[in-house]
């Protein structure tokens, strides 16, 4: 099977691997987007709690979550080769450059906006993901998990939630780039279809931007009256 | 009008390098950058100084030799522009302007402001031709090849190799380059007997001069002095994904 091996390992394959694994997570955000927006429901998260029983119990969930891992693993760790390959191309760099006259200052920064996502997720998935599946939470009224006071308590601390808008500010950032690039990188380019893809990436970027930001701007808010 | 240049010199690819200030004056605004750069080797040779080394051929912009760094950009400020196109009344009287090689590893400084591009001539050699046998000429129109395949083609066939997407590049990607190579070939009907194999030759040509990966900045495409689309970089990945999976053939 050398020639997968050839493939996987040339900077178009690792590219693909990124991109596959990268618009793989943008799907999911849809989802876990529609599911975080229960928490305004203002019913004290039984409805939450409710659904994230239902996603942790799911068959299918389960193992689409192997997948949702791997490509946690797989994203970060074909950039950190590429960037380092991408690095060993220019030893000497320029005295003056003008990058901002030919390129976005997303797409030329999707490094530093994605290290910023995986410090985001180390904590997100150690506080909520490890807790909510393994750790010993209360009960509600309906006989849940009890994860929405986990989610209240977690984010009566300003900082935290501070921290939260700024990681979805800089995923606002890494997906406007993100999302069209990884088409593109798939070969996905086509004259009709291209500005079909790069408005509904602009649209779900916004959208995942002012959701993500309105769950711990809500519990800010509601802290501050 | 006149200038300080802060240029780039370096004896030899050994040599470490670093920048010298050159003052040159009165110079007309018709004239074109490179024209400058011979007022100054002049004014160097009259005062037993060694020139300044850079690349030149055509200075017409269609053969790709003169690279030069200008002020940050790639063949200078202008767009569509081969910087022995780019005349001296876009800089200001009196400016400072920095010139650098271009800067990638594949293409390493032989002199001041000159580069190795022969890993340009590489990855051709790899793949960018087709097989025929050569006889009389073929009777005219015995392909039929449709107006906008031939201008699509002849767009991506515009490219002169002149490095610049290379340069402008924060990874020092050839895809611009490469892709535009393959595509030229890939829209017309003779090119599509040996078009995977093709792809796959010259892309694994590209990462073995240690070029690095597209991040679809488009910086390329935007310092360009052809205008090649980045189009043509998803059609290579397109082809190149193709080669891979649906080729039997296995690369050795």
């Amino acid at each position: 099977m050398s020639w997968t091996k050839d493939y996987f390992t040339s900077t178009i394959g690792r590219k693909f691997l990124m991109s596959i694994t990268g618009l793989f997570l943008v799907f999911f955000l849809i989802e876990h987007l529609a599911g975080n927006l229960l928490l305004l429901l203002g019913d004290h998260g039984l409805t939450f709690n409710a659904y994230s029983d239902t996603m942790a119990n799911n068959p299918i969930i389960r193992i689409v979550e192997i997948i949702l891992f791997l490509s946690l693993i797989i994203h970060p760790v074909q950039a950190l080769i590429l960037t380092q390959r991408n690095r060993g191309a220019r030893k000497t760099g320029y005295a003056v450059s003008k990058a901002g006259e030919t390129s976005s200052w997303a797409s030329r920064n999707m490094g530093i906006l994605g290290s910023i996502l995986f410090v985001f997720l180390v904590l997100h998935i150690a506080n909520f993901f490890v807790s909510a599946r393994f750790g010993d939470l209360g009960i509600d009224a309906n006989g849940n998990k009890d994860i929405y006071t986990k989610v209240v308590d977690s984010f009566s601390m300003a900082w935290y939630s501070l921290f939260y808008i700024f990681c979805f500010l800089a995923l606002g950032f890494h997906l406007i780039h993100g999302i069209l690039s990884g088409f593109k990188t798939l070969g996905l380019s086509h004259k009709k279809y291209l500005p079909v893809v790069k408005s509904i990436g602009i649209i779900l970027t916004v959208l995942f931007t002012i959701g993500f930001i309105s769950i711990p701007a809500y519990f800010l808010i509601n802290m501050i009256i | 009008m006149n200038y300080t240049l802060k240029i780039w010199r370096q004896k030899n690819a050994a040599d470490s390098g670093s920048f010298v200030s050159y003052k040159v004056e009165n110079i007309d605004g018709e004239t074109s950058f490179l024209e400058m750069m011979d007022v100054l080797n002049q004014q160097l040779v009259t005062r037993g100084e060694e020139p300044v080394a850079y690349d030149h051929d055509c200075r017409e912009g269609v053969c790709g030799m003169c690279s030069m760094y200008i002020n940050g950009r790639a063949h200078g400020p202008n767009e569509l522009t081969t910087t022995c196109q780019l005349y001296m009344r876009h800089f200001k009287n009196g400016s400072t302007i920095i010139i650098e090689p271009w800067r990638a590893k594949p293409f390493p400084v032989i002199k001041d402001l000159m580069v190795d591009r022969s890993a340009f001539d590489r990855i051709q050699q790899a793949g960018a031709y087709i097989s025929m046998n050569a006889g009389s000429a073929p009777d005219a129109n015995n392909i039929m090849i449709s107006k906008e395949a031939a201008d699509a083609a002849f767009e991506a066939a515009e490219c002169i190799g002149c490095g610049a997407c290379v340069a402008a590049c924060k990874n020092s990607s050839a895809s611009l380059f490469v892709s535009a190579k393959l595509a030229q070939f890939a829209l017309l009907p003779q090119g599509q007997v040996e078009r995977y194999q093709r792809t796959l030759n010259m892309v694994q040509a590209m990462d073995a001069e240690g070029f690095g990966s597209c991040s679809n900045t488009s910086a390329c495409e935007a310092e360009c002095p052809k205008g090649i689309s980045v189009k043509h970089i998803a059609m290579m990945n397109r082809d190149y994904l193709k080669a891979t999976m649906c080729s039997e053939k296995v690369m050795s």
